[in-house]
């Protein structure tokens, strides 16, 4: 008890994995994951070597893809693990987290035996907070009514479920509500969401029709994918509610006179 | 050994088999908005009342894993059960018969109807009968096979095939089944449900009474006893294995169990799986025909075992998960692709995740190579599992053996030409993903050519028909609105450089 208390107060070295869609189209978002950790105490660290997991090749069962590309970021990582000094790899997203344990099987020899010190190394960010740090409150303030998207690949390989609700809680100023399809897929699935059009977002639908009913700002997820395909379907569909990211609720610090205003 | 042995290079065969048509058959299923609203009802119907029966079981995890431990075991020493199951069987007065394939089993079973003259045959539910198509075997020999399930008995009716393992019928609506009633009896028919179930009760009762033959299905053999367990609610499984003087049971060789203990678990987790019952009204353990006039039931018991391309999914750890599936249904109670489109889009009588990872190894890739597409990978039905099969991990699988093949193809993709067309498609963008991914740089100037294409599409939507696969992203969803930067390239990540890196 004692050694693991006094561990989570020393500055702890993390690698980031930002992901190649947050890097892209989310820089906010990114930079918003960075300033939570850093706020709690860690020194964060981004090897700009790194680019994609090489899942959405995984998925779509082209491993002669997925293996360079996943193969890159392994060794990226572990050399941040290894040599650069880091305690830890932390990455905004359930799903890429997830993607470096299939990466143990998919990668061979010396790279699969990186592959699993990545895996094991590598903690989604409200996992990575909750559990690891022991953070609850990280001094974000945010007014708004929002609901939880549970990510598939985070609820499901990971097992987080209670974490970010634990998170989102402890914000000064939101309010969090349950959505009955919290825990559905939102239809995203990689390549699945163009080769199947009509049923991604008939499953985007199935969500964002409860979703309308409950009366929120924004609808909360820690994968920027999950997002992506939320946010296409609810501005299409006209809809007032917005997407946004675990880290970026996490991060901000807005006067709560606003929502009074 | 299984005699006769399957062909281990031989495919199996699933009856009206069409999922190549999958691409066709899908918007077909989304534009049906009468379909989709059924859909919606009834799974959630069922998946509450399931959530509601695991609630009540105090461990419901040891629970699953006891069932499944009982499943792998079984299918660790199949062969070693299968040859205890007939001796067992053969010493209680059983005929047992090995089927390697749908048609010698179709056979066996027209050649006891021949030999019973039947001219009529009641039908328990069975998936079994609907993968080897045995109603339109026994129709060509000129016996008319009957449906006493009720739903199995509507879509009988509405000439369709099951739409769902366990709900042939989850697709029709009420008006629709009374419509359809109304037009095959030829008379007018009540608006309610028990009405309805009245009039199907009157209309079969005297087919069991008339029938030379009872067929079923079976939900597991017991090995230890040469026993065989069927579950049901509406006690025409126990008609048509009691009435008839002749019964036979159809199963395929994976429903073994070793021993009659084991049936404990398993029917404790398949009804609360299935239906959300903490029992099913009528559980029929059949173990021999009757062996004196004041008995009830059955003459004769026959009991076909099935291989049809089962034993070659016993070659590998992973597609052997497969035969652990006990038909409970409830994988596509959870879907949410099977919600959005039934089970008829996906042109098997298996449908749903366990029809997308069944019917392409059973009936061969080249067949149904486009079903291991037809899922997010959200893993809502390995999650509820009741012998945690792992669904999602088997669909990665046959995505790529349909993509590369692998150690069991030797090395060649397998799949129908679609998918083999769209798979090539793919590889030649992922090749090109492949190289922008390969170097810090590319990926960002990539990635800067993909926010300015953002841009752009964002404001003149009609040039997304030239932009491949997002041409199907914008059919129904906006296109992010693009930052003006990276990440990578702005202030912060610079600042967060290791040591040592100062240019990307």
């Amino acid at each position: 008890m004692g050694i693991e208390g006094v561990s989570s107060l020393l500055l702890m070295r993390i690698a980031l994995f930002v992901t190649c869609l947050m890097d892209q189209f989310r820089p906010e978002a990114a930079e918003a994951t960075v300033s939570v950790l850093e706020h709690c105490g860690c020194e964060v660290v981004f090897d700009p070597r790194q680019t994609c997991c090489g899942q959405p090749a995984f998925n779509a069962g082209l491993h002669q893809e997925a293996i360079p590309v996943c193969r890159g970021a392994v060794r990226v990582l572990d050399d941040q693990i290894t040599r650069g000094g880091c305690d830890a790899i932390v990455t905004p997203s359930g799903s890429c987290a997830a993607m470096f344990r299939h990466a143990i099987e998919l990668l061979d020899g010396d790279d699969a035996v990186a592959a699993k010190r990545v895996a094991e190394a590598t903690h989604e960010l409200s996992e990575f907070l909750v559990r690891r740090l022991e953070r609850i409150d990280v001094g974000a303030s945010w007014p708004g009514r929002v609901a939880w998207h549970d990510a598939c690949h985070g609820l499901r390989e990971l097992g987080i479920k209670s974490e970010p609700r634990r998170l989102l809680e402890a914000v000064d100023g939101l309010d969090l509500v349950e959505s009955s399809t919290c825990d559905r897929c939102c239809g995203f699935g990689g390549t699945f969401s163009t080769n199947l059009p009509g049923i991604s977002t008939g499953m985007a639908d199935d969500k964002i029709d409860e979703l309308e009913t409950l009366g929120i700002d924004a609808i909360v997820s820690g994968d920027a994918s999950c997002l992506m395909q939320l946010e296409g379907r609810l501005e299409a569909r006209g809809s007032r509610i917005r997407g946004v990211h675990l880290a970026e609720i996490l991060a901000a610090r807005e006067t709560l006179t606003r929502i009074n205003s | 050994m299984i005699t006769p042995k399957a062909d281990p290079n031989e495919t199996g065969y699933i009856h009206h088999l069409h999922a190549d048509q999958f691409d066709d058959l899908v918007p077909q299923a989304l534009a049906n908005v009468e379909l989709r609203g059924a859909l919606a009802k009834a799974t959630n119907t069922i998946r509450n009342r399931r959530a509601t029966a695991l609630e009540e079981v105090d461990h419901f995890q040891e629970l699953r894993s006891q069932a499944k431990s009982i499943k792998t075991e079984a299918l660790a020493h199949l062969d070693d059960h299968l040859e205890t199951f007939e001796r067992q069987a053969t010493a209680n007065g059983i005929h047992v018969h090995w089927a390697a394939d749908a048609k010698s089993a179709s056979a066996i079973v027209l050649d006891i109807a021949i030999k019973n003259k039947t001219r009529l045959a009641v039908k328990a539910k069975s998936m079994v009968s609907e993968e080897i198509g045995l109603n339109d075997a026994l129709i060509d020999a000129g016996i008319v096979p009957v449906e006493t399930d009720l739903g199995e008995w509507i879509v009988q009716l509405a000439e369709e095939p099951p739409s769902h393992i366990l709900a042939p019928a989850i697709h029709k609506r009420r008006r629709e089944i009374r419509d359809l009633l109304a037009r095959v009896l030829d008379r007018p028919m009540p608006d309610d449900a028990a009405g309805l179930t009245e009039v199907a009760r009157h209309e079969l009762r005297g087919h069991f009474a008339q029938a030379e033959l009872g067929i079923s299905g079976a939900n597991f053999l017991v090995a230890e006893t040469g026993s065989f367990l069927l579950i049901e609610n509406e006690g025409n499984i126990r008609l048509t294995t009691s009435l008839p003087r002749v019964h036979v049971a159809v199963a395929g060789i994976e429903k073994i169990v070793p021993r009659l203990q084991d049936l404990g678990p398993l029917v404790r987790i398949i009804t609360r799986s299935a239906t959300g019952q903490a029992i099913s009204c009528y559980q029929t353990l059949i173990t021999k025909p009757k062996t004196s006039p004041e008995d009830d039931g059955p003459e004769e018991i026959h009991l076909v075992l099935l291989d049809n391309g089962r034993s070659k999914l016993l070659e590998d750890d992973l597609t052997a998960e497969t035969l652990r599936c006990i038909r409970c249904s409830a994988c596509l109670n959870i879907c949410p692709v099977y919600r959005q489109i039934g089970g008829h889009a996906y042109g098997s009588v298996y449908p749903g995740p366990i029809g997308a990872i069944f019917t392409p190894q059973i009936a061969g890739m080249h067949a149904a190579s486009q079903l291991p597409g037809a899922s997010s990978l959200c893993g809502a039905c390995r999650e509820v599992c009741p012998v945690d099969i792992d669904i999602p991990g088997v669909l990665l699988h046959l995505r790529h053996r349909a993509a590369e093949g692998d150690r069991s193809t030797g090395d060649h993709p397998e799949g129908d030409p679609l998918t083999t067309k769209k798979n090539r498609s793919m590889r030649r963008g992922f090749r090109f993903w492949r190289w922008a991914m390969g170097s810090s740089r590319r990926f960002e100037l990539f990635g800067a050519i993909g926010r300015l294409l953002a841009t752009v599409i964002r404001q003149v939507p009609s040039l997304t028909k030239y932009a491949g696969p997002l041409a199907s992203w914008t059919d129904g969803r906006t296109i992010p609105r693009s930052p003006g930067r990276s990440f990578r390239s702005g202030e912060m990540a610079r600042r967060l450089r290791p040591e040592g890196q100062d240019r990307a």
